[in-house]
């Protein structure tokens, strides 16, 4: 039976792949359970951390077999880590997760579904930086008539979820990158960065791009933006794509590191995390475990720079002297995996004429998660519609998000919730620069 | 089942069974034959009648961060969970009542109560996991317990269904009720040996006004326990009186990073409540005794932020120590209060003995210390080595006066041991009383009751 055949296939996986040490640092106390969503959403022990660590552990050791139900525990997760802070003994969930997503993904055909959506994601858009910019021309075109006919053109309709029509409704207008970085007069310089642009930064949000490296250099940065970076490989990481991860991850290495740079600087979450850990990716490669590890080391996202370019020395305040409410979303691995949350809400705290409110639950994840809202729409919607309630509560204006996958569901959540009028979304950078005037 | 609860409510798959099979017990799993989640009570005793009939074990299961295998569904059958049963159904303002479902949250209670400024004082240190119908199964602790006493400190009345499927009401909103045996006391701590609670009324009292809370640090483990000894004899019950090992205090501060002072050898935790002039008289009293002592330091936390990091520090100290090693055995000696100093001394003794790695924190003021032993299970060596240390720490603590658990209940873990503590003549009637009211044997069997006791060891100090 072939269904055997992967199974035994899947358990040899684990065995090799899936850590027997880091399944055991789990004690099963418990305390991740109020800190991971799909738990909170579904109270059932199998959607929750230690459960999906007890199922990894019985399919290694051949207690259970490989099976629909394995399956699906493994892949409602979201990947969000929210677990590793919340988990005393130190277990690197997030690691496991990958390793036996891996094998899972190498073993296994994919599902139709999951087959289109990756296949799309990983082979078209985020293999290469230079192809998902070139695909921008033409998504600008695919606008007019609506995100729909990409999906046609890709041949997707008859897989993928409704929620893709809803997201089109809510993505921005995508336009080319207008700004590159200048080279600066050295007198005033604070650092010398590298700006890592991202995949979907730097197209559907390729405003948010240009206003970064316009911030970094008004406050005395000299900015290189290496020419030729691949996609960080978290989309590929994070779905058991493991070998493309590490290609990619080559690639940047000896891009950025050319650059004697101070840091290398992203706006965006997800991709900072899987940046930030390239040296455990690479850990097994004699030739790159190093340089790995310094690559590793000199990334930062942009909210910890603007506080070491002590943006609060600067008074912030709204333009015009408009008043605001302000909640931040977390997003999950700059959090999570950085442990970076005190420096974004810091900047929004002292901003003149801004009230920040804090949202109950900022810290968990709003469903996003990669393409999981993609693969997963049914829960990511749960998830997203309660964090809603949260937002709501708050009765903030702008919601502010440090991460492009958040960006695009709070927007979705927005709209599914009615509160177009009265609530925007926005990139923590786009509201520095478009609504507030540093004094400088 | 699917007819009486619905399909979505009936879980069958292997994923679930295996996320079914443990609670936070190391070393003690079985799978169940299946997971199931009632709405109400009536549809609990559908389940019932139907496992009655059939001999079906039916284990009930809050969140599973039972600490003595109590919750582990060892010989198959039902793990019946609370998840749709969650509500706060009443706050009597007049009365000091609330009344709940046995799957809220115990930190949701808590909260619920404090908005109203009113106090549920029981604490476990796993009450943002643990459920009140777990708690009150359990009758768990925490570390309010040294002035405010445990669950059952709290439990006025129960609705439970019985093995044969009847419906039993015990007590209710009432200060005073001597109608009968206490059944309610009976129910509280019967580790869901007894019957299956569905809803339970719970005592609240007035939330004190004002709190303090201090850090002092010892060179040794000794001195912390003679300071414990010396407060609660001067006649003053701080509200909290907790301590740690440097060993835990090291872990747990490698975790929280809140700058714990980790080359002290033991520390206590020490938090007060009440009026304000009362709490500082006697806080300054008690920061008195403990620089008489030998105190090499004394913090206060300075404010409530800084307090509630360090109750948070403390009640990571079990997880926190699983950073260890693989395998982290958690125990619950308690001793009387005079008796700490020694049976930490004794603690000491038996993990040189045995050349095993035993790391101690827990609630000083209740003679309640949780000595834990890092291990690996896969090392069959070191695990009888272990078995042999723990065996004596039981004995130690009956020795001192104390028992085998104070609040984590016994289990499947403890069962051999019980017979040390309670006698022959206290296990035949506790397996009287279980024979009579679940002649069956169907509600969480095989827990409390070993099928045999363990050997005594003989201590030989000399």
């Amino acid at each position: 039976m072939a269904d055997a055949a992967l199974s035994v296939r899947i358990q040899q996986g684990f065995q090799e792949e899936v850590d027997e040490t880091k399944l055991l640092d789990c004690m099963k106390c418990g305390f991740c359970l109020p800190a991971c969503p799909t738990y909170v959403e579904t109270k059932n022990e199998m959607h929750s951390p230690r459960g999906r660590i007890s199922i990894m552990k019985a399919v290694r050791e051949g207690d259970i077999p490989f099976d629909d139900s394995v399956e699906e525990a493994l892949d409602l997760c979201l990947g969000c880590r929210a677990c590793e802070p919340a988990c005393p003994a130190g277990v690197e969930y997030g690691s496991l997760l990958e390793s036996a997503r891996n094998v899972i993904s190498r073993e296994k055909n994919p599902t139709i579904k999951e087959r289109a959506v990756k296949h799309t994601a990983f082979e078209h858009l985020f293999k290469d930086q230079w192809k998902m910019n070139s695909l921008v021309g033409s998504i600008r075109v695919y606008q007019r008539s609506g995100m729909k006919s990409i999906v046609d053109k890709l041949q997707l309709t008859r897989v993928l979820p409704e929620i893709l029509s809803e997201l089109e409704s809510v993505m921005p207008e995508i336009q080319k990158r207008q700004y590159t970085a200048q080279s600066q007069n050295s007198s005033k310089r604070n650092f010398k960065v590298a700006f890592l642009s991202g995949c979907l930064m730097n197209t559907v949000f390729s405003k948010t791009n240009d206003s970064t490296i316009l911030l970094m250099e008004r406050l005395g940065c000299e900015v290189v933006e290496p020419k030729g970076q691949a996609c960080c490989g978290a989309l590929h990481g994070h779905s058991g794509e493991l070998e493309s991860a590490k290609e990619n991850a080559k690639r940047n290495i000896d891009l950025f590191l050319e650059e004697e740079v101070d840091f290398i600087v992203n706006n965006a979450g997800g991709c900072g995390a899987f940046l930030s850990e390239y040296d455990h990716l690479l850990k097994d490669d004699p030739n790159y475990k190093e340089l790995a590890e310094e690559f590793s080391n000199k990334i930062i996202d942009i909210s910890s720079l603007l506080s070491k370019l002590d943006l609060f020395n600067y008074t912030l305040k709204t333009k015009n002297q408009e008043q605001y409410v302000l909640t931040y979303q977390d997003s999950c691995h700059l959090r999570n995996v950085n442990r970076v949350f005190e420096e974004p809400r810091d900047i929004l705290k002292s901003v003149h004429g801004a009230e920040y409110v804090e949202m109950k639950d900022a810290d968990q994840c709003c469903g996003s998660a990669g393409v999981y809202n993609l693969v997963n729409d049914e829960m990511s919607m749960k998830i997203l519609d309660r964090k809603m309630t949260h937002v709501e509560d708050t009765q903030a204006q702008i919601v502010i998000t440090s991460n492009p996958g958040c960006l695009l569901q709070m927007k979705l959540g927005i709209k599914r919730a009615g509160l177009e009028n009265e609530m925007k979304a926005l990139h923590i950078v786009d509201f520095i620069n478009d609504y507030l005037e540093i004094q400088i | 089942m699917k007819r009486i609860v619905g399909k979505e409510n009936v879980q069958t798959s292997n994923a679930a069974k295996i996320s079914y099979s443990f609670d936070a017990t190391a070393g003690f799993q079985h799978s169940p034959d299946v997971i199931i989640s009632p709405e109400n009570a009536e549809q609990i005793q559908a389940i019932v009648k139907v496992c009655h009939e059939n001999k079906i074990p039916i284990v009930p299961r809050g969140s599973g961060t039972n600490l003595a295998a109590g919750t582990t569904p060892n010989e198959g059958g039902v793990v019946l969970l609370f998840n749709h049963l969650d509500k706060i159904l009443e706050l009597d303002e007049e009365n000091l009542t609330i009344t709940v479902q046995p799957g809220v949250i115990t930190q949701e209670v808590i909260e619920y109560v404090e908005n109203k400024d009113l106090f549920y004082p029981p604490d476990p240190s796993s009450k943002k996991i643990s459920t009140i119908g777990g708690n009150v199964n359990e009758n768990s602790g925490g570390l309010r317990g040294l002035k405010y006493g445990v669950t059952k400190d709290y439990v006025l009345g129960v609705k439970a269904v019985l093995s044969n499927g009847e419906i039993l009401h015990t007590g209710g909103k009432l200060a005073k009720d001597v109608a009968g045996y206490d059944l309610t006391n009976l129910l509280v701590g019967s580790e869901g040996t007894l019957a299956i609670i569905t809803e339970i009324t719970l005592k609240l009292l007035p939330k004190p006004t004002y709190k303090k809370t201090i850090l002092t640090m010892f060179d040794s483990l000794e001195l912390a326990g003679d300071a414990v000894s010396q407060i609660i004899s001067k006649k003053i019950i701080p509200t909290t009186l907790e301590f740690m090992d440097q060993g835990t205090v090291r872990v747990v501060e490698e975790f929280n990073k809140i700058g714990l002072p980790t080359d002290c050898e033991a520390i206590l935790l020490i938090e007060q409540d009440g009026s304000e002039e009362t709490v500082r008289e006697e806080m300054k009293a008690i920061s008195n005794i403990c620089s008489q002592v030998g105190a090499t330091e004394i913090h206060e936390a300075e404010d409530e932020y800084q307090a509630e990091q360090l109750r948070t520090a403390r009640r990571d100290a079990l997880s926190a120590l699983a950073r260890l090693r693989p395998t982290t055995i958690l125990e619950d000696a308690t001793v009387p209060r005079s008796k700490i100093a020694e049976m930490v001394r004794e603690i000491n003794r038996i993990s040189d003995k045995y050349d095993v790695m035993i790391q101690t924190f827990g609630h000083a003021g209740d003679g309640n210390l949780h000595p834990t032993c890092l291990t690996d299970l896969r090392n069959e060596k070191e695990m009888e080595r272990v078995e042999h240390a723990l065996d004596e720490i039981f004995q130690a603590s009956i020795d001192l006066g104390g028992t085998i658990t104070g609040e984590h209940g016994v289990g499947e873990m403890k069962a051999p041991y019980l017979e040390w503590k309670v006698g022959k003549t206290g296990i035949d009637l506790m397996k009287n009383i279980k024979q009579a009211i679940d002649p069956h044997n169907i509600l969480n069997p095989g827990k409390i009751f070993a099928k045999s006791t363990k050997k005594r060891v003989v201590v030989n100090n000399g």
